[in-house]
């Protein structure tokens, strides 16, 4: 728990965790969700919309809404477009690539010499492979990438998708893995 | 695009992808923008969840001001792809795992509580498979979520 304790310094860290775990999966759809939340875990309806906006605020929750799932909706391509991009560019081509409301997801990763040699990660999203393919290109054109190697790996199969699991859930609903999960800690 | 929308339905999907109000009663709030009532959107809602169309309304987590995450990627050889990919997917810690056109052609997101169980995990897969697992861990973000716009043919 060492890296939420020092980033969430709150002397409660462990009620911003249930409120966490509580939330992770959704809000119930009832007329009053924050106050069916803070039944579950003790807490009042004001403490609970405080929590969240606290997370908001610290940027430890990054959106709070409706989370749509592309494919179901007819966005069918999506395409993770890797660049090898020099180390000192990467301040400027970043946020370059980042702006494009068609990216989804903009980061730096590590490159991984000799079996990957990619550094900078986009997400890009499309009806078909041609739509996507052409925001590559817009891409390009945009930020001056003509020089930068990059492939674009399309995705064949999704075998699973669901929200970023941190805390325990509340309720034991996974299936048991057949790997056992370190430490009990993802679980 | 496949799939029937009304236009309440469009504007839910496009307009509420951040800024859910933080006041008891938020889907009332949104019944007053959307031109319907509270009962409305809530019925809503659940029809789209459970037509698959949205996952949740809730919170999206910043990948790295919480626990651990990676993305993890294998080159797995393609007659034991669905064998890897349903032990990698059982794991709870395990999210958008992905088939993608390359000799790399397993990827997925690990999460967990800190960085020991991170490796941990990632130390298990590797036993379990046999195989090697790449640690790409997010170093920066240049991305601001605001949801994705959603265009209507």
């Amino acid at each position: 728990m060492g890296v939420i304790h020092s980033l969430l310094p709150d002397a409660d860290t462990e009620r911003e965790l249930d409120l966490i775990a509580a939330i992770q999966d959704g809000l119930p759809l009832v007329p009053r969700p924050y106050a069916a939340i803070g039944e579950r875990i003790g807490m009042s309806e004001a403490q609970v919309i405080a929590g969240i906006k606290r997370l908001l605020e610290q940027g430890v929750i990054k959106r709070l809404g409706v989370v749509v799932r592309h494919r179901a909706l007819g966005y069918r391509a999506n395409a993770m477009v890797v660049w090898d991009v020099p180390d000192e560019d990467l301040a400027r081509l970043g946020p370059c690539m980042g702006r494009f409301p068609f990216v989804t997801l903009c980061y730096h990763r590590p490159r991984r010499p000799p079996a990957w040699p990619y550094n900078l990660f986009t997400m890009i999203h499309g009806r078909d492979r041609g739509e996507v393919l052409a925001r590559v290109e817009e891409l390009i054109e945009a930020c001056g990438l003509q020089e930068i190697a990059h492939q674009a790996l399309f995705s064949r199969r999704c075998f699973k998708q669901c929200g970023a699991r941190y805390a325990p859930a509340s309720a034991p609903d996974r299936a048991p893995g057949t790997v056992r999960p370190a430490g009990g800690g993802a679980s | 695009m496949g799939v029937q929308l009304n236009e309440t339905e469009r504007r839910v999907l496009n307009e509420f992808q951040h800024g859910l109000p933080l006041e008891p009663r938020p889907f009332a709030r949104m019944a007053a923008q959307l031109d319907c009532d509270e009962a409305g959107v809530i019925a809503l809602l659940r029809d789209l969840q459970a037509r698959g169309l949205i996952t949740r309304v809730g919170p999206v987590f910043h990948p790295r001001r919480i626990g651990a995450s990676t993305l993890a990627a294998m080159a797995v050889p393609p007659e034991r792809l669905e064998e890897v990919a349903a032990l990698v997917s059982a794991i709870p810690g395990v999210n958008h795992n992905y088939e993608r056109e390359h000799h790399i052609n397993l990827w997925f997101v690990v999460t967990a509580a800190d960085q020991e169980a991170l490796a941990a995990t990632l130390a298990d897969i590797e036993a379990a498979t046999g195989l090697e697992v790449l640690d790409l861990p997010m170093l920066d973000d240049y991305f601001i979520d605001l949801g994705f716009q959603l265009t209507w043919a």
